[in-house]
């Protein structure tokens, strides 16, 4: 994998149209979203979800190199608790951001009580694992039915607030998800360039040498999923209380895998790749709705594709947020 | 009751059979890689449908056809599929041969999910039905039914597996491949062609793969695009459990995960007073492989290798 372009060279000049040009499209897409349908605004709703998703996934899979084929586990967590503490299902009436406190907990306990045992082994187990748990957590959800409802779900779920504004038109999450992925991206971003951050890229490339220079391995890479665990579940919390639904359904290994090659076409361990990785995946298949399967066949060979010919993805990784907001102010 | 107990471990070595041919390709390819083939389940879905198209061509109603021609039937499909593994191969994995060691695992996953789409377009999402290609004839043995599809499926997969013995103990090309997992480094250095090596593990396991697809679907009497999805999890568990890399290890793993399965089935209701059902059985396998990982990261046969000497090493 390439290093992580991290030297403070000054850009040369042509380097700046782009990072301008992306600033331009990105600041007329996200203020021209409102104005649209319905129908429109749910569909960016998606994708803004997908992106958190993303992010989460991609601190294990991009920043410390880890394969996790579960990841919608906590996804599931997160969909759950705001099932279960908001609406008649227990009788629970919570607040929206009490809930989404308990369910980022909750989601981070998950992730350690499950990152514990697995992580202090060989890392290709870390795959079989995870991809067991997120089937066990499906299985319990479906059958588990006087707590989750079984594959009927739980139904009419409270209506979020925030500070007594009512969250319930698509539009008032789509600005609840955008200011949630906005906060979500900076603190990862963060993350990365902290010296956590950099003990997982040097877990990532070498995890040898990483221990060798006294780097914690076990512990950083603990780090690294609970942080990601965290992350799926407050997406999880936000999916429930804008659907107002949860059931199994939306938690199969498919979701899992799909997230993954998000992350893959867009730039693995580059938040604007999976930006860019996300809006392919999310609205492509809307873009070619009458192709139906044959998308999804393209998007595998894709995946192959880009692994083999661009395996830094779509993105590269050296154009990152930091080339982003350099390029913007000319630093 | 022994007839109950004739019964069950008939079932438990007829589905332990089929996951240990799927565990051997899991395993094979780890062994020589260190890498986890994702697609491999897909090669288990694919030697159904190619056993169902041969059959389809050939002989048209099942009923008719003579043992001979179901044999040829069964070992065109088998190579044909063990084929498209070698060629999945050097197109999907060989460029990222020396890449990270997460590349060939997600171009896997993605080999996995065209492979799945591809029969989807081609055959239809919907399940088929697959005519067995063993006699349904029932036995009655001490009181407990065993069918001769059970029987045809036991001694096709033993032969298959002694055959995959011979094959790596007693042959030359078996020795180029126990080389070249033992280091694939040291094995070029010595002038062993390491690319024969690979390919003659994506050509077997893929084989073995496809056979157990065929049996599969004789035993169920059906298939389906996805059908390589959970019986590939399960066969990848059992690899795991049994010591990814070592071949008795795949064997014995699938037979202890089919007799779980089996066991589980029957006593979790009655152990549990009824409140665990048999749609619990696979939280069982989970729990029971994370289990064996903490006691024995290796698996039970696994040679016990420290994670410094093993992951996210490059291998030049």
């Amino acid at each position: 994998m390439s290093s992580t372009d991290t030297t403070m060279q000054s850009i040369p000049r042509t380097g700046r149209l782009v990072p301008i040009v992306v600033f331009i499209v990105a600041i007329a897409l996200i203020a021209l979203t409102p104005f649209l349908g319905n129908y429109y605004i749910r569909v960016v709703n998606g994708l803004l979800i997908y992106i958190l998703l993303g992010i989460g996934l991609n601190i294990v899979i991009g920043y410390a190199g880890l394969l996790d084929l579960g990841f919608v586990a906590f996804y599931a967590v997160g969909a759950y608790t705001y099932g279960l503490l908001a609406s008649a299902q227990l009788g629970i009436h919570l607040p929206f951001l009490l809930i989404v406190l308990i369910a980022a907990l909750l989601g981070m306990l998950v992730g350690i009580l499950l990152g514990v045992p697995v992580l202090k082994l060989r890392g290709d187990y870390l795959a079989i694992v995870t991809l067991g748990f997120g089937e066990i957590i499906r299985i319990l959800v479906n059958n588990v039915d006087w707590l989750t409802g079984g594959p009927k779900g739980i139904a009419r779920l409270d209506k979020a607030s925030i500070f007594g504004i009512e969250i319930a038109r698509p539009v008032d999450f789509y600005w609840l998800l955008l200011v949630t992925v906005f906060i979500v991206a900076t603190i990862v971003w963060r993350m990365e360039k902290s010296i956590l951050g950099k003990a997982w890229a040097a877990i990532r490339e070498d995890q040898d040498a990483a221990r060798g220079i006294g780097i914690n391995t076990t512990n950083a890479k603990l780090a690294a999923f609970a942080t990601s665990a965290t992350i799926g579940s407050i997406a999880g919390v936000i999916f429930a209380a804008s659907q107002r639904f949860v059931s199994p359904e939306s938690f199969s290994l498919q979701e899992s895998v799909l997230i993954v090659l998000m992350i893959v076409i867009g730039g693995i361990g580059n938040i604007l790749g999976i930006i860019a990785g996300a809006a392919i995946l999310i609205l492509l298949p809307e873009v070619l709705r009458e192709f139906a399967e044959w998308r999804i066949l393209f998007l595998g060979l894709l995946m192959i594709a880009l692994i083999i010919l661009r395996p830094a993805g779509i993105v590269p990784r050296s154009f990152g947020p930091e080339r982003l907001i350099r390029g913007l102010f000319g630093k | 009751m022994l007839g109950t107990i004739i019964q069950q471990t008939v079932n438990a070595l007829t589905i332990g059979s089929i996951y240990a041919l799927i565990a051997l390709g899991y395993t094979m390819v780890y062994g020589v890689l260190r890498m986890i083939n994702f697609a491999h389940g897909e090669m288990f879905m694919l030697g159904a449908y190619a056993a169902f198209l041969g059959l389809s061509i050939f002989i048209g109603d099942i009923g008719g056809a003579g043992a001979f021609a179901l044999t040829a039937i069964f070992f065109g499909a088998v190579i044909a599929v063990g084929l498209v593994g070698v060629g999945i191969e050097r197109i999907a994995y060989k460029p990222l041969r020396n890449s990270t060691r997460l590349a060939p695992m997600l171009s896997s996953l993605g080999v996995s999910l065209s492979l799945v789409t591809g029969i989807q377009i081609l055959a239809g999402p919907q399940p088929v039905g697959f005519p067995s290609f063993f006699p349904a004839t029932r036995l009655d043995v001490l009181g407990g039914t065993v069918t001769l599809v059970q029987i045809g499926i036991l001694i096709a997969a033993f032969v298959l597996m002694f055959g995959l013995y011979m094959l790596v103990n007693r042959s030359r090309a078996g020795i180029i491949v126990r080389a070249v997992s033992e280091s694939r480094p040291t094995a070029q250095l010595l002038g062993i062609n390491v690319n024969l090596a690979i390919s003659l593990v994506f050509f077997s396991g893929p084989l073995l793969g496809a056979a157990g697809g065929i049996l599969y679907a004789s035993y169920y009497g059906i298939m389906s695009p996805s059908m390589g999805a959970v019986i590939g999890l399960k066969a990848f568990t059992a690899a795991i459990l049994g010591g990814i890399g070592s071949i008795p290890g795949a064997m014995l793993g699938s037979f202890i995960l089919a007799f779980v399965e089996v066991a589980g089935t029957a006593l979790l209701p009655i152990v549990s007073g009824g409140i665990l059902g048999t749609e619990y059985r696979d939280v069982l396998s989970f729990t029971i492989l994370i289990l064996v990982l903490l006691v024995r990261p290796a698996g039970i046969l696994g040679t016990p290798v420290s994670e410094e000497s093993m992951v996210y090493k490059r291998e030049f």
